[in-house]
Parts: C-alpha cells; sequence; structure tokens
C-alpha cells in the first residue's frame, strides 16, 4: 500500500497567475512524457520483473514519480489559481477552461488527454528497462523546453529540479538494465 | 536543535527526506556499499526525530497510522501541500 505525506517533495513557489506558463507545464502532468505516465509505466512494469531488486527499482523510482506529478499539479494550480479570464483566454486556455475551470486534469499542452498507449508493460524486462530509459530522456528533454519557455525564476527552479531527478533516475535504470543482464545470462547452460 | 518554526521544520525535512530519496535509489542499485548505507541510516534517524519535532507542533504529517492527532483530527484542518507554496 502507500501512506501519503502531507508535503511536497520540492517546495513550489510561483510568482502569480500566469495561464500561458500553466499551458506548457500542464504536458507533464498529462502529456506523452508527463509524470503521470512515468508513475504508472514503471508501477505497473514491476510485477512482472524477474528479480525483488528490478522490483525494488520500479518500485522506488515509481514511488518518486507521483511526488513529481503532485509537484507539477502544484505548479499549474497555483498559476491557475485567481488568472483572470482575459489572461485565459489571452493564452488560448478557454477550450480548457470550458471543460475544467482552473482544475487539474491529464492532458498536454494543446488540451490532447492522456492515454494509456503512451506507457508499455512487455512482460520483457530487456524492452521494458530499455523503454524506462528512453522515457527518462524524452522527460529530462521536454523539462529542458519547459525551461526555455518559462518567465517565472520560480517555476523555473522547479522545473531544474524535475529535469536533474530524470538524469539520476536514466543512470538508476542503465545499472538495473546491466544487473537483469547479467541475470539473464547466468541462468543459461551452454 | 535548535528551536525552529514549522516553515524551517519542514524545509529540514525535505532536505532529509530527498537525501534519503536519492541514497535509496543509488542503494537499490549498489546493495553491498556499507559507508551508503551508513549514510542512509543516519540520514533516516535525523528524519525521523526532525518529523517528531514537526508533528509535535504543526500537526500530522502523515495518514493511515503513521501519525497521532492529539485531541481533534488535525489531518484535515492544515492547509494541504499545493495551497501553502512552500
Amino acid at each position: 500500500m502507500w501512506v501519503y505525506e502531507k508535503k511536497l517533495e520540492y517546495p513550489v513557489k510561483v510568482s502569480g497567475p500566469n495561464p500561458k506558463l500553466a499551458k506548457t507545464v500542464i504536458t507533464q502532468y498529462g502529456g506523452p512524457d508527463g509524470e503521470l505516465g512515468a508513475s504508472l509505466r514503471y508501477l505497473t512494469q514491476r510485477y512482472s520483473m524477474p528479480t525483488s531488486q528490478v522490483k525494488g527499482v520500479l518500485t522506488d523510482i515509481g514511488t518518486e514519480e507521483l511526488a513529481h506529478m503532485e509537484i507539477v499539479a502544484a505548479i499549474v494550480y497555483n498559476l491557475l489559481k485567481g488568472a483572470p479570464l482575459e489572461q485565459i483566454k489571452a493564452a488560448g486556455m478557454e477550450g480548457y477552461y470550458a471543460d475544467h475551470d482552473r482544475a487539474l486534469f491529464f492532458v498536454n499542452g494543446d488540451g490532447v488527454p492522456w492515454v494509456a498507449a503512451y506507457i508499455q508493460s512487455k512482460g520483457d524486462p530487456i524492452a521494458d528497462l530499455h523503454e524506462d530509459m528512453a522515457a527518462e530522456e524524452k522527460a529530462r528533454s521536454t523539462y529542458e523546453h519547459l525551461i526555455n519557455l518559462s518567465d517565472d525564476p520560480g517555476v523555473t527552479d522547479v522545473l531544474r529540479f524535475l529535469r536533474e531527478r530524470e538524469v539520476v533516475h536514466f543512470q538508476r535504470f542503465g545499472e538495473t538494465l546491466n544487473i537483469v543482464q547479467e541475470h539473464l545470462s547466468s541462468r543459461k547452460f551452454w | 536543535m535548535p528551536a525552529m518554526n514549522c516553515d524551517e521544520l519542514m524545509t529540514r525535512i525535505q532536505a532529509l527526506e530527498f537525501t534519503a530519496v536519492d541514497l535509496n535509489l543509488y542503494l537499490d542499485t549498489h546493495p553491498c556499499d556499507a559507508r551508503a548505507v551508513a549514510d542512509y541510516n543516519q540520514v533516516a534517524a535525523a528524519l525521523a526525530q526532525t518529523v517528531a519535532a514537526y508533528e509535535r507542533v504543526c500537526g500530522p504529517l502523515a495518514n493511515f497510522g503513521q501519525s497521532q492527532s492529539c485531541g481533534r483530527w488535525a489531518w484535515v484542518e492544515q492547509p494541504w501541500p499545493w495551497e501553502t507554496q512552500g
């Protein structure tokens, strides 16, 4: 089971309402390389992994991704909180507003809803871990694009933290892939 | 530990728990690194101490039996993490 801690993994401070920035950052909530997909991918792949160690890596990184999903939600929530309708319209978010007001929903920057087809679970640890490494690099790249777009120093600071975590996760998945490859080859008899 | 207010305690909890998260992931793939295990245990002890200090003054930090409430059910009274901007 999971226990909730009433805290963010990293503090979030935004300068004020900014729907234009919210519209881009929300892709890390419900976009193709976002934190919802990341957490669900790892947490669902773990069941069929071959060793206890690999199950542990996927459980722990998947759980940290849930905390990152909450951080992204806190950014978007505070960027939309109290935003006047004129700003929401100027940001091209009136379609989002019509369906969701200033609530959180799992979409990318263009309003495309999250789908399970963004992720995969093959039951093949080599294939799954390669997908996980690619997913971390795609998320890192997305955070770099968001940092380029951000005009709020507080948001940029949090995006930098999240980008660094993708780099660390990539490193750990790479080590895990080596461990699995060694494990699989040691079980063969020639 | 010098007396800290709730914001300062929270900042310290965030720093300690982040250190624990990062060491945890490292240890998942380097389970035989005894120095890292010792670091992890040290951070875990400091975190438990800081969480206890926070909960005495600022309210419960976790649900489902991980924290106690004194008197009233305090879990639903304090603001949620996305409301505090900290």
